[in-house]
């Protein structure tokens, strides 16, 4: 009962979240100078001032403000997203187009990262000054710190250039034919240095989160009784200190879903990975204001429910947090 | 810098190597060429989206009228003939016969009628058919466009991507203006050219294949295009050196234009871009402050050392440019003042328009852009210009509308640009020039020039017949503006082809990709 009332109390809170993010977005992208005819006359090379009106005629442009923001929000009320100006193709058929390519990114990234990290960080945390531990925080450093796209352009150099390993860009050949494991194949070829690339950063906080918390578990009073009692130290390690440290990973892995937008552009513009990254980033070059706000009412959708996920997951993981 | 030309040099002589050695190959049947295009396809439909993205694609899923060959001379394409008349008013297209768009649907007089009624409503560049009054179509395969005063524009306008023929049976089904928007504009696209679409996926590719009904006997060449969608440049120039890419166009960095011309296994050419034409340049608007005075105008000119900017900031992969008209155009005259570096002229000029060196400077000006590529332009001429004490403050803009909406209301000093010629002068020049087109948007007049002489003499080149006189007095036009500067051309944009050994007949024609690649083949 108290889940279920918990879940309406947030799904609320999450109504109000996505209706404050499409005014408020609306308002922005309203406010800046110039508008999506300008950017439409740029791909056209220049336009005659006529077009550009008549252009802005065709998408409503020329109304009012509240006139434009009222009737967006009126088609999204009835799940209508609207036309792209730029593509001229429905938002939700765009977004929908795109959305599986990030998603297999980001879980691919998300879920190797995770269980990486946690491996690498019991290890390094058993033996704070051994040599793995040293080489683990050395990894995390330097892939928390190295800007994705040089990191990706790196991973290039070395892996479609010089050894000719991983194909460039894209997602998958469309040259090749074959049964269903001859695409998969492609598929995960296309995918291991945009996951590596992104991965890199999700490893590194992982890591060193799970070596924190390990540590700080590990030096606490249930642990040495366990020890006292003559426990097995890896039974120690995996069943008692391992579990309790793994909430703050959990939290912080369902924190890391609001980044599925916004963490994997720059990775998509390296590879070219016909994800929703590039999608939302060409879009807000192109002042598409449909596709903006229809990205990212999907994105707002997806930190909810992610959101929601992690807490039920905690739940069963650390049934403390469900008792209070 | 001696490196530099001789780098150029070779590779011009490789490029004509193998350009000698593809003549002598017989074009091979077959394959699946691999290219690319830099940015997201907005639009397919290239009667009412122009630009060179839909340029490559366009080019080849719809016909035009004419196509044109290296020396700038018409040839018959979708017309297999034509005559103007003595008048100049009148001009008739012979179609070819056996013309069929991709449903198999004949193509007829009605629909050159129906692409030109679609692109006079819809396509951007106005200035192309508005002459045109009225098509009759006497029969199925004769189209007789009726002028309301001469055009030579109209030659070019009916090549390239400028007047693809589209099938009134397909988008003649609404309101004319409506075709900008129709969904066939992106699926299931009825073309009238070489190859039809088989896939486009935003953001992704767009796959064509051959289309086994062309008017064309034994054309295509090749069995598919796939055009991959990459936007990131580095990742493109891998591509081509890994060979995952075949051939590319309108690669325009520097540094990686340069590196690629160091693989042994591709070819690098600016070949391919004198009808496209584009320019940089550091536009000044006449109408705001010291600006407006010719002489600071002259000053600044000669302090902003073109020289430093090629070989320092365009690596040697840029040209001199001197007018609005791109020096490969058959109308360019580079006959005209050049502005070589002089620091001493220019602070003469500038003490002799008033204004005076007052401590370490005479007077502020800003300079706007409009992408980040051309900060370092920008960043330059700063720099030379404190050297004759002109203080330049440089305005960034958060994106391409912000500059694009100061430019258009010429809410600017000094701003850096780039502009397409787009083939015939009157379609990309006379924008720039002409006095009643000031302030209009976007690479309009934004400069606000205006001389009862340049709008003379390009109203009487838009409509004079004889190509030598029409030369003459674009001649002139050079002369005037290369005179008065309402812009300080510097530059032509540094436009590269790329393409791998396994590419014969590669399109570098004068409208570059943006023409049909019938004859563009693979070899073993």
């Amino acid at each position: 009962m108290i889940i279920l009332q918990n879940l309406l109390v947030r799904a609320f809170y999450g109504i109000i979240l996505l209706a404050a993010v499409l005014v408020l977005n609306f308002s922005m992208m309203h406010m800046a100078p110039g508008d999506v005819a300008d950017t439409i006359s740029q791909s056209m090379g220049g336009a005659d001032k006529e077009i550009l009106d008549q252009i802005r005629a065709d998408y409503g442009l020329d109304r009012p403000f509240l006139v434009q923001l009222g009737s967006y929000i009126g088609n999204v009320l009835s799940f209508d997203l609207g036309f792209s100006y730029f593509y001229n193709r429905p938002v939700t058929e765009l977004i929908l187009q795109r959305l599986p390519a990030t998603l297999l990114l980001v879980f691919t990234a998300q879920t190797l990262a995770l269980i990486i990290g946690v491996v690498l960080g019991v290890i390094s945390a058993r033996r704070p000054n051994g040599l793995t531990s040293h080489f683990v925080t050395l990894l995390a450093l330097f892939g928390y710190s190295a800007p994705v796209f040089w990191t990706g352009i790196l991973l290039l150099i070395g892996f479609s250039l010089n050894v000719q390993w991983f194909p460039v860009a894209g997602m998958r050949d469309v040259t090749i034919s074959g049964n269903f494991w001859v695409h998969f194949v492609d598929v995960a070829r296309h995918l291991v240095l945009p996951v590596i690339t992104l991965g890199s950063i999700f490893l590194a906080l992982y890591s060193r989160l799970c070596r924190a918390t390990m540590l700080e578990v590990l030096g606490s009073d249930y642990i040495r009784t366990a020890k006292a009692k003559g426990l097995h130290d890896r039974d120690v390690v995996y069943k008692h200190a391992l579990k309790n440290s793994l909430s703050p990973v959990i939290t912080l892995a369902g924190l890391q879903f609001s980044a599925v937008i916004s963490g994997a552009v720059l990775v998509e513009a390296v590879f070219s990975w016909p994800g929703l990254g590039t999608l939302a980033f060409q879009s807000i070059i192109a002042r598409d204001t449909p596709t903006i706000l229809g990205i990212l009412f999907f994105s707002a959708l997806v930190v909810i429910v992610g959101n929601l996920l992690t807490d039920l997951i905690l739940r069963l993981i650390d049934p403390r947090i469900g008792a209070k | 810098m001696n490196y530099i030309f001789k780098g150029l040099f070779t590779a011009t002589a490789l490029a004509s190597m193998l350009a000698t050695g593809a003549v002598a190959d017989e074009p091979k049947k077959g394959g699946t060429l691999i290219t690319v295009l830099g940015s997201n396809v907005r639009n397919l439909n290239s009667a009412v989206q122009s630009g060179i993205v839909t340029g490559f694609p366009g080019a080849q899923l719809f016909a035009s009228p004419l196509r044109y060959d290296e020396n700038w001379d018409p040839q018959p394409y979708l017309a297999e003939s034509w005559d103007v008349s003595d008048d100049g008013l009148t001009v008739t297209l012979n179609l070819v016969k056996n013309a069929k768009f991709h449903d198999g649907t004949p193509i007829t007089s009605e629909d050159v009628a129906f692409s030109v009624e679609v692109i006079k409503a819809n396509h951007p560049f106005k200035s192309m058919f508005a002459p045109v009054d009225s098509v009759s179509t006497p029969d199925a395969h004769t189209a007789v466009l009726n002028l309301g005063r001469p055009h030579p524009a109209l030659m070019l306008a009916m090549s390239g991507q400028l007047m693809s023929i589209i099938p009134k049976h397909i988008y003649g089904d609404g309101e004319i203006t409506a075709v900008k928007t129709h969904a066939r504009n992106n699926e299931n696209v009825v073309g009238s050219g070489p190859f039809k679409l088989s896939e486009f996926k935003n953001g992704e590719h767009v796959i064509l294949e051959r289309f086994d009904d062309f008017f064309i006997e034994g054309r295509p060449y090749l069995d598919k295009i796939v055009m991959r969608i990459i936007t990131d440049p580095a990742a493109r120039a891998i591509a081509y050196e890994n060979g995952e890419l075949h051939m590319g166009a309108f690669e325009s960095l520097p540094r990686i234009i340069n590196r690629l011309k160091s693989v042994d296994s591709l070819t690098v050419t600016p070949e391919g871009y004198g009808a496209i034409g584009p320019l940089d340049w550091l536009a000044m608007n006449t109408q705001r402050g010291p600006l407006a005075d010719v002489r600071v105008r002259k000053a600044i000119a000669y302090a902003v050392d073109k020289n430093f900017i090629h070989k320092a900031l365009m690596q040697g992969t840029a040209n001199d440019s001197r007018t609005g008209i791109h020096p490969d155009s058959p109308f360019y005259s580079g006959d005209v003042e050049t502005y070589d570096l002089d620091i001493d002229k220019a602070n003469a000029l500038l003490d002799e328009a008033g204004y005076p060196m007052n401590g370490a400077s005479r007077f502020s000006l800003t300079i706007d852009f409009g992408w980040p590529g051309v900060k370092p332009q920008v960043e330059y001429v700063k720099a030379a210009l404190k050297k004759v004490g002109i203080d330049v403050q440089v305005r960034a803009s958060a994106d391409f509308p912000t500059w694009a909406k100061r430019m258009g209301e010429m809410d600017f000093d000094l701003s850096w640009d780039t502009v397409f010629n787009w083939g015939d002068p009157v379609i990309g020049v006379h924008r720039t020039y002409v006095s009643d087109n000031v302030g209009k948007g976007v690479w309009s007049n934004t400069q606000g020039y205006s001389n009862a002489r340049v709008d003379e003499l390009l109203a009487m080149a838009a409509v004079e017949k004889d190509g030598e006189k029409r030369k003459a007095l674009y001649a002139e036009f050079q002369q005037i503006i290369a005179d008065e500067l309402p812009v300080y051309h510097t530059n032509t944009l540094p436009y590269h082809t790329v393409y791998n050994d396994k590419v014969g007949n590669p399109p570098l024609g004068i409208w570059g990709t943006s023409t049909p690649i019938d004859m563009t083949y693979l070899k073993d």
